[in-house]
């Protein structure tokens, strides 16, 4: 199982044994982890759960579509490495990968 | 973000009251389909939301995404779920009050409550039914430190009254219909506007960025690629905006920001009205849906009970039930029979269709 690490606002690093299959916002969720709302359950229709994608897997990640794009537009300090956790699908690949939360979903 | 509500309970005469069978609070699904199932039973309604159409969280929130679990529907869109249920609603000529709050609900007498809103509209009817959802629909406030100080004298989430902002220096940000159709509604009246958006691409309607843009091209608007992040003035009075762009932080001057980021759902007034709330839920009994108050109905997302989920098929089963009992208070004196629509003529007569229609349109 793909590991992923979160680390807040203030710093606080949690890692969790993350699922494949299912976005990085539900294995948020799974795990309690602060700072993601995911107040439409990843319908990538709410905006909080926005996260900032580690330099490093960046690429990995992969790009936003035009309907995350869209979307990011209801996200605060919206920086190059933005993504809406709940489009990131988990996958081998992605184990090791480090996302921050924002100071606030809004 | 609405105004106060004017105090009409003194001096407003009888005439001003509106007096119905049931009041919904909130026309998402649920709210909508109980009028269908009031209506067949000979129970007027009148609606009220926050928002300026119906549909509630399916038509504010994911207006073109699929739904898959509407029963006999295998795949239906937010909106278009919105629109056939306001079809279906409409022989029972409900009224609806869009763009209103309600601020209070109050138990008048035993069998009587009255509803009050924003505008100052009274209501009175022997049955209430709250279907608020998850809240009503109030504007994203950007997490900007101290916008809370400038709130109502400089920032502005809505616009009420466009003559409010004549010869001041506005900037409006985001990227939506709001923001581009205030941008367009608001440059002749503004000393100057500026749009600010954070990129260079608008979800709005094509034709309002284009005439944006022509404005910014003719220098009559001027637009900037940015975030707000900062508020610069005092007393409540700004002078202008800090950003926060590709090359570094900017800043704009102006006297008056319109941030339009779109809805959230914030329970809001509900929490107001003396009903007793579980996790900002209202529990009811799972045999009429009714509160711990005569008279006083919660269904859809709004209410708990053990065993509650929040889809829209549980709200429309709420809706029925509720109307069984809802007929109790608003026709004592009347026999309640169990019909079909399929097979009740009166029913029928009621929706409009007559048993020669049934093989044309719909099936
Ligand atoms: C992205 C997303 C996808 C979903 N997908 C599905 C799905 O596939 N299947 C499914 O069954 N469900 C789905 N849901 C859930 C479904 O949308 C809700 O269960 C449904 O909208 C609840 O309907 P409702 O009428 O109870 O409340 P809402 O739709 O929340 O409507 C409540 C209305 O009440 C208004 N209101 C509240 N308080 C006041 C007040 N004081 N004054 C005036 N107006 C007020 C609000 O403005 C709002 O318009 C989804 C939800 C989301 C966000
Ligand atoms: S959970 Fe709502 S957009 Fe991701």
């Amino acid at each position: 199982m793909p590991k992923i690490t979160f680390i807040s606002h203030e710093g606080e690093k949690r890692q969790v044994e993350a699922e494949n299959g299912i976005s990085v916002m539900e294995n948020a969720v799974k795990n309690n982890i602060p700072g993601i709302d995911a107040d439409c359950g990843g319908a990538c229709a709410c905006a909080t759960c926005h996260v900032y994608v580690d330099e490093a897997w960046r690429e990995k990640v992969g790009k936003r579509a035009e309907m995350e794009e869209d979307m990011l537009d209801f996200a605060f300090d919206v920086r190059e490495n933005s993504r809406l956790s709940c489009q990131i699908e988990v996958r081998d690949e992605l184990d090791g990968l480090i996302v921050r939360t924002p100071e606030k979903q809004f | 973000m609405s105004e106060p509500p004017k105090n009409n309970s003194n001096g407003a005469g009888a005439a001003d009251v509106i007096r119905t069978d049931a009041v919904i609070i909130g026309a998402g699904p649920v709210g909508l389909f109980a009028v269908f199932e009031l209506g067949l039973l000979d129970v007027r309604a009148h609606l009220i939301d926050i928002l300026d159409k119906p549909g509630g969280q399916c038509a504010e929130l994911y207006p073109e995404k699929p739904i898959y679990d509407i029963p006999g529907i295998p795949v239906i869109s937010g909106q278009a779920l919105t629109d056939r249920l306001m079809k279906q609603i409409a022989p029972f000529g409900a009224e609806f009050h869009y763009g209103e709050i309600v601020t209070a609900l109050e138990n008048i007498r035993d069998g009587l409550w009255r509803v009050e809103t924003s505008e100052g509209k009274i209501f009175e009817a022997p049955v209430v039914v709250i279907a608020a959802g998850g809240g009503s629909f109030q504007p994203k406030k950007p997490p900007i430190p101290r916008i809370e100080d400038y709130e109502g004298t400089s920032v502005f989430y809505a616009v009420r009254k466009m003559e409010a902002f004549r010869g001041r220096h506005v900037l409006v940000c985001g990227g939506g219909d709001s923001a581009l159709d205030w941008t367009l509604s608001l440059a002749p009246v503004a000393a100057s506007l500026s749009l600010m958006h954070r990129r260079d691409s608008f979800r709005a309607a094509p034709a309002s960025v284009g005439k944006m843009r022509a404005l910014v091209k003719a220098g009559a608007i001027k637009f900037y690629q940015g975030q707000p992040v900062a508020l610069h003035g005092g007393g409540g009075l700004l002078e202008s905006v800090e950003a926060k762009g590709s090359d570094g932080n900017f800043r704009v001057a102006c006297d008056i920001l319109l941030p339009f980021f779109g809805l959230t759902m914030k329970l809001g007034p509900v929490a107001d009205w003396g009903i007793n709330l579980r996790e900002n839920l209202i529990p009811v009994d799972t045999e009429k849906f009714e509160t711990d108050r005569a008279g006083l109905f919660a269904i859809g997302d709004i209410n708990t009970y053990p065993g509650k989920l929040k889809l829209i098929l549980s709200g429309f089963h709420e809706a029925a039930l509720m109307a069984q009992r809802a007929f109790r208070y608003v026709h004592p004196d009347k026999k309640l029979v169990f019909q079909y629509t399929t097979s009740s003529s009166s029913l029928q007569k009621k929706l409009g269709v007559s048993l020669k229609g049934t093989r044309g349109e719909g099936i």
